[in-house]
């Protein structure tokens, strides 16, 4: 029995709670990533919760935590241009793939740029995407500039007015400031031929608290407007992203569950906050 | 959430040090802070408890045994550091070479976190020691695996076993036998194994790593694991452990900034050594794996190896092995050798990434955010302002000369007078480091990279080490 349902039931029983159970709560919201300090939080008003719909109240608490800003994806008449960014192997790529085909299913036509010019055979990973989902690929040389390939994948969208023109960018540390610069300049480049509309930051469910670190420091350089929270299939509960939302108030948008691309959906709240509880 | 570590550890630790005598109750304090450190490293919640009770245990029985707070505390630290390396480094091992060649090392892990690249890495190192490893290419899942594995070994100059195209087509295990009698009809020594990202809960994938395993018995199977991960390292490591068995791990990305404390969970839940450390992109930066390093970056003290590599690209040798000399024959550094410096760390790039590193940066930690770049253009202004003489000794500096100084840098007395106090301050600390001591703190913006064992604590018994953080990292590298 997950964690919820064992709080649950012991606060509409008896509604003693132990020094154990609390610690043993403590354990399970540690576990999730959602880091130390929202744990307390929650262990704090959770203390103060009465057996009175304890599960909507306990919800409630977690739910406080989420961004106020909208978790929907964000549309704009014309073309809808999305940047994805992140640190090395968190998912951009397959998110790419993911998001076209999402756009696409829902018959809108779609642009991908392959902005990493960098990693060895990214640009042929992009493409095998492609070539699956049945979406334009654009792509410069290995190792050229990316804001070029960005900025002619843009042209190109902008041209054959597409709806939706996604640029994939090569993986790199936050902690690079060249690196960012250079992410920095792709988003600069491509806002020559037309305003980037989505910054998706995509971060890995397993990753601890150093995704806070990430999503701080890629919002600097490029003013994220939204997380894909990637690799929720796995054991990991992707609690770090709670703790971006409270922190910096940067909405989840997408949720991957798989290494395919149907394995893709929008954000749900409820479901997000159960299963960090689960 | 951003107040760091190395404050909270820090903050323990001088508090502990204030006091006249440390009690037990003290050391209760501290475990607390200890703890909490910890957890937010990643380290799991089961690891730190077992952790924090040995510690206690560890500290009680020094009290007695040592006079001044001051020691207590150094003791205390030290029982925290030892344990830390103890668990991280207990295990370590090099990789075991079959007798009847090829060794045959496997890869296994998550997805995302870094086989392929790793892979080459491994190639590269083996091959510089005389070994003439074989790639093999069974990430047969992911989209052009095989080719990014194919561009990798190009690179490295080591030939790679791809009879598949990947993508989704052909069988990953039968892909690794074949590669291994490939290997044996060639005479290669080594084969390395690239295999799919995996999660630990995909019973499928788990049986086909085991598969594998069973169709090519492996010398090594090596987990593979992003230095990122959190609380999940857990459940994973021990689904792999199940599932196919691992024999070491690599840590991966650790020219990041995580904290790594999932090192620490993995280490002390599997029992299995960390036997390397991958630490960027390109195919050159690997190492083996030093638990000290480890220790000190959990704990957040800055990674002062991690910082003197960095500084140790950017100092020419020349500068480097000036200062050394110096700094050994108890010279005075002097600001001539902090204009260097000053030269040598805009080389560096951005200085609040760096002073992050910095052991004690905790500390300064709203310094270090609201770090100006642009201070080190203007005070290395005012130092070029100053004549010789003036460099080598401050003292001449009248109100004057003070004044002349300001002019000739557009900056204000007030600037050279703060610049010359801080370097004073500077100074005098570096005397007191190299007599042994622990600096108080440091002044901001007078941190520099040839900053020596500023972690003296940890490195007290090691007095040959050189105080060149650059030269020490050659010594120990
Ligand atoms: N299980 C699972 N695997 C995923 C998910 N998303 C991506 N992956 C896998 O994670 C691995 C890395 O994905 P990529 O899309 O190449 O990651 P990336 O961020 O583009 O990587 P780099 O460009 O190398 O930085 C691949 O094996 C993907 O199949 C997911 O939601 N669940
Ligand atoms: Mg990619």
């Amino acid at each position: 029995m997950g964690l919820f349902s064992k709080f649950i039931a012991k606060i509409k029983g008896t509604n003693d709670f132990s020094p154990a159970d609390w610690a043993e709560l403590e354990q399970e919201l540690l576990s999730s990533d959602v880091g130390p300090k929202l744990a307390k939080e929650f262990l704090d008003a959770a203390k103060k919760v009465k057996s009175d719909n304890a599960e909507e109240a306990l919800i409630e608490i977690m739910t406080q935590n989420l961004s106020k800003s909208s978790h929907e994806p964000i549309t704009v008449n014309g073309t809808t241009t999305i940047m994805v960014v992140g640190v090395n192997g968190t998912g951009k790529t397959t998110s790419v793939a993911k998001l076209a085909s999402y756009y696409k299913r829902n018959g809108k036509s779609v642009v991908l740029a392959a902005g990493d010019t960098f990693r060895a055979a990214a640009v042929d990973q992009l493409k095998t995407w492609g070539e699956r989902i049945g979406v334009l690929v654009i792509s410069g040389k290995e190792n050229g500039d990316p804001a070029s390939v960005a900025f002619d994948g843009a042209q190109n969208a902008q041209k054959s007015q597409s709806d939706v023109f996604i640029i994939d960018t090569a993986g790199r540390l936050h902690n690079k400031s060249d690196l960012m610069a250079e992410l920095a300049k792709v988003k600069r480049v491509v806002e020559k031929v037309s305003p980037i509309n989505e910054v998706l930051l995509v971060i890995d469910a397993t990753t601890g608290q150093n995704g806070l670190q990430q999503a701080k420091i890629f919002t600097e350089s490029v003013e994220v407007t939204g997380i894909v929270l990637s690799k929720l299939d796995g054991s990991a509960k992707g609690g770090v992203a709670l703790a971006i939302e409270a922190e910096l108030g940067i909405p989840i948008k997408w949720i991957g569950t798989g290494e395919s691309e149907g394995d893709f959906a929008p954000f749900d709240a409820q479901s997000y906050i159960k299963g960090l509880l689960a | 959430m951003f107040e760091s570590l190395t404050s909270r550890f820090s903050g323990a630790f001088s508090s502990l040090r204030s006091k006249g005598k440390i009690s037990s109750s003290d050391i209760e304090t501290t475990c607390q802070e200890i703890r909490q450190a910890l957890l937010e490293s990643d380290v799991a919640l089961s690891v730190v408890e077992d952790f924090i009770a040995d510690i206690r245990q560890k500290s009680l029985g020094a009290l007695p045994t040592l006079q001044s707070g001051t020691n207590q505390a150094n003791a205390i630290f030290e029982i925290v550091n030892a344990s830390l390396i103890e668990i991280l480094g207990g295990q370590a091992r090099r990789v075991r070479f079959a007798k009847n060649p090829p060794t045959v090392i496997m890869l296994a892990g998550l997805q995302g976190a870094g086989k392929t690249t790793l892979a080459g890495k491994l190639a590269k190192f083996y091959a510089e020691q005389g070994n003439t490893p074989l790639l093999v290419a069974s990430d047969l899942q992911r989209p052009n695996a095989v080719t990014q594995l194919q561009v990798v070994g190009e690179s490295v100059n080591v030939p790679v076993f791809a009879p598949e195209p990947g993508n989704g087509r052909g069988n990953p295990v039968k892909v690794a036998k074949d590669g291994i009698e490939f290997a044996k009809s060639k005479m290669y020594n080594m084969v390395i194994v690239d295999t799919a990202g995996r999660l630990g809960v995909d019973e499928d994938l788990m049986k086909q790593a085991s598969d594998i395993r069973d169709a090519i018995n492996p010398d090594e199977i090596l987990f593979v694991v992003d230095a990122m991960i959190g609380q999940d390292a857990v459940r994973t490591s021990q689904a792999f452990l199940d599932g196919v068995g691992f024999d070491g791990v690599v840590l991966t990305k650790l020219d990041g900034d995580a904290r790594g404390g999932a090192a620490l969970s993995i280490a002390s839940m599997t029992k299995r050594p960390i036997m390397f450390a991958s630490t960027g992109e390109k195919l050159h930066e690997f190492d083996v794996f030093y638990p000290e390093r480890m220790a000190s970056r959990i704990l957040g003290l800055g990674d002062v190896a991690t910082l003197a590599e960095q500084a140790k690209k950017a100092f020419d040798t020349d500068t480097s092995a000036k200062l050394e000399a110096k700094f050994a024959s108890g010279e005075d550094f002097t600001l001539e050798d902090f204009l260097d410096q000053l030269q040598a760390m805009s080389k560096m790039g951005n200085m609040s990434k760096l002073l992050g590193m910095l052991p004690g940066a905790g500390q300064m930690k709203k310094q270090i955010e609201n770090f100006d770049e642009g201070e080190i253009v203007r005070t290395t202004a005012i130092v070029q302002s100053m004549t010789p003489t003036e460099r080598r000794d401050p003292k001449v500096l009248n109100g004057s000369r003070r004044a002349r100084i300001a002019l000739g840098s557009g900056r204000k007395v007030s600037d050279v007078n703060n610049l010359v106090d801080r370097f004073t301050a500077a100074q005098k600390m570096m005397k007191q480091v190299r007599n042994g001591g622990m600096p108080a703190g440091m002044p901001p913006g007078m941190a520099m990279p040839a900053m020596p064992k500023v972690n003296a604590p940890v490195n007290k018994k090691k007095k040959s080490k050189s105080g060149n953080p650059a030269k020490r990292a050659q010594e120990e590298g």
